[in-house]
């Protein structure tokens, strides 16, 4: 098996690493350093895990041969750019997203030849160019992509490969209740530590912030029953958890912001928004959310006189 | 009644600019919170720079029993001070009328808690920016807006009198039998748009008015607007101004005359620099009164709670 990991940030290189065990594996990505690095000591991932991988990584799609399978890893607004810069390396695979969000599986579907949808929880951290540290463990699902799906086997034989790996992942025909159970989370708890400057749990405990956060997941939960989508679990049920379990924890929204990065806000409110105007459902408090951190956003690159 | 003696209560930028204009037609006493600035107000009295150019005496005291009586005080601190300045009027200026020209809604009924005061209504348009304990430069001469509160005012030809007084200090000014028509039309506009910026870091800018996609600006303006009217028809009140045209107003208006200029509300500057904001008395007051009435606000309510754990944020 010939792998692809397209974006090799913390997610790609665990990802990458895992299935190096199993696979040939190549990682696409564009810091030349961390290319350098990989390629020189190999790929390492500490903290929950703890391996040295050997995978070839470049930042020349055209050194990359033939893959069965690509995995996108990429922040979802380089989604569009990574893809197309390398359609030619999946003319015939298959290739899952495993990114934050709705909407990259749309953006991959027309530069490759069959998609995979998936939604990862393991996240980590680059620790230097070359080295990973992985902060939390958990599963990954994968389901064909409806417009241009995989074939079960296909999807099956990826999901068996990376649990052999050491990344325990489930194939299911529709893997949609994962997705929008991340999505709806996420997109109730990023904005509102973006926007507030609070730790999730700090923001969760007061009881106006949990009103307002209950009043996201209500509308994302509405969008996601018009679609056909049956939740994997309660979003309201994962913020309460969280605030017990991550209580200062900072949202990776927040931390974008006060590292003034583009944020993923787009695919996650932005993404709510935009398929429940498609199924006729008002998202209101989203969409407020979604313009208040794209002005944030807006911000920074005003030249203002202080 | 005739206004001779007015005491100015606070002496911030909106307190300074009334004080020094009002020295020129009346007997200026200024209160306020820091024995410093008393003493420098009494030393080299008070600056105005910018619109007005003019040099003011005033008499200062940071206690309530170093003024003398007055026939009018006009409680200028900001809304997040208000309660404790309120008490300490409390006994004062047994025979004046107070006037509150705080943003949003509620200080009046603040006030009444600590005294039967006839109470005027206002809302200030003008702006500036504190130099010093003593200066104060004058940058936007719009009007103040007034008239008697309806829990309990002085008769309507009071407030025309401080117009009339006001005007000839040199400050726009206009009185109206009912205020909350024109006090709702900023309450509404400024809890969209003070809301926005302190969130976004944004100044008042053109995008404030841009609505073409769901995830514009304007979009969420156009909404937070829209629901701020909603609970204010249900309130009885028809505005006097509609509040987008003044948001639509106030970003064309700034920018034609310096393409990188831009309003910086209050609510943004109070949130840069980690002060406590006056939210409670905007977007909170409007989402109380929606609450209210029965007509839901949700995206004032939204606003109001982000804001509220921003402030939370800096403890």
């Amino acid at each position: 098996m010939r792998v692809c990991v397209v974006g090799c940030g913390a997610v790609g290189s665990l990802f990458a690493a895992h299935l190096a065990g199993v696979a040939e594996v190549w990682a696409y990505d564009l810091r030349r350093d961390h290319v350098d690095a990989i390629n020189q000591g190999g790929l390492r991932i500490s903290g929950v895990s703890d391996l040295v991988a050997k995978v070839r990584a470049t930042a020349a799609p055209e050194e990359i041969p033939p893959c069965e399978y690509g995995i996108v890893a990429t922040k979802s607004m380089h989604t569009e750019a990574a893809i197309a810069a390398t359609a030619s390396v999946f003319e015939d695979g298959a290739v899952c997203s495993v990114q934050n969000g709705v909407g990259n599986e749309e953006l991959i579907a027309p530069h490759v030849a069959r998609v995979i949808r998936g939604t990862t929880f393991p996240a980590g951290h680059l620790v230097e160019p070359g080295h990973v540290e992985q902060d939390t463990g958990g599963k990954t699902w994968i389901g064909p992509f409806e417009p241009k799906p995989a074939a079960m086997e296909e999807v099956k034989r990826l999901a068996g490969a990376l649990s052999e790996g050491g990344m325990e992942t489930i194939a299911m025909p529709d893997s949609r209740g994962a997705q929008w159970t991340k999505l709806i989370f996420n997109a109730a708890s990023n904005p509102v530590g973006a926007l507030t400057g609070l730790p999730h749990g700090w923001a969760c405990e007061r009881p106006d912030i949990r009103e307002l956060v209950r009043g996201l997941v209500a509308e994302g939960r509405a969008v996601a029953d018009a679609l056909g989508v049956e939740l994997d679990s309660d979003p309201d049920d994962l913020i309460d958890h969280a605030t017990q379990v991550a209580h200062d924890h900072k949202a990776s929204m927040l931390q974008d912001v006060e590292a003034r990065r583009p944020t993923e806000v787009d695919f996650l409110n932005g993404g709510i928004s935009r398929f429940g105007r498609e199924r006729g459902v008002e998202t209101p408090l989203n969409d407020a959310l979604w313009a208040l951190v794209k002005g944030l956003e807006q911000s920074w690159s005003r030249q203002e006189q202080r | 009644m005739t206004i001779e003696r007015v005491c100015v209560v606070g002496a911030g930028t909106i307190g300074s600019l009334y004080a020094g204009h009002l020295a020129r037609v009346a007997d200026v006493t200024v209160l306020t919170r820091r024995r410093a600035q008393a003493a420098a107000l009494n030393e080299s009295g008070l600056q105005v720079s910018g619109k007005s150019e003019l040099r003011a005496r005033v008499t200062a005291s940071h206690e309530p029993e170093g003024i003398d009586d007055v026939d009018l005080a006009i409680v200028a601190c900001k809304a997040v001070d208000l309660p404790t300045t309120a008490e300490r009027l409390e006994g004062r200026f047994r025979r004046a009328a107070v006037m509150t020209v705080q943003n949003g809604l509620g200080a009046e009924e603040v006030v009444r808690l600590h005294g039967e005061w006839p109470l005027i209504s206002a809302v200030t348009f003008m702006s500036g920016t504190r130099r010093s304990d003593t200066h104060v430069e004058y940058e936007l001469d719009t009007a103040t807006w007034m008239g008697p509160y309806m829990g309990g005012g002085p008769p309507y030809e009071t407030v025309r009198e401080l117009e009339s007084l006001l005007i000839a200090g040199g400050l726009e000014a206009e009185a109206m039998p009912d205020l909350r028509p024109a006090q709702w039309s900023k309450l509404i506009f400024n809890s969209a748009v003070n809301g926005v910026a302190a969130l976004t870091d944004l100044p008042h800018v053109r995008a404030f008015a841009e609505e073409q996609e769901f995830s514009d600006l304007g979009h969420l303006l156009r909404g937070l607007i829209d629901e701020g009217k909603a609970v204010a028809a249900a309130a009885g009140i028809e505005l006097h101004d509609d509040p987008w045209e003044m948001n639509v107003r106030a970003v064309t208006h700034g920018e034609t005359l310096r393409s990188d200029y831009a309003h910086i509300p209050s609510m943004l500057a109070d949130v840069r620099a980690r002060r406590p904001t006056e939210v409670d008395y905007i977007s909170g007051a409007l989402a109380r009164e929606g609450e209210r009435l029965g007509v839901p606000a949700p995206l004032n309510t939204a606003i109001y709670r982000l804001v509220k754990a921003r402030e939370a944020s800096w403890r």
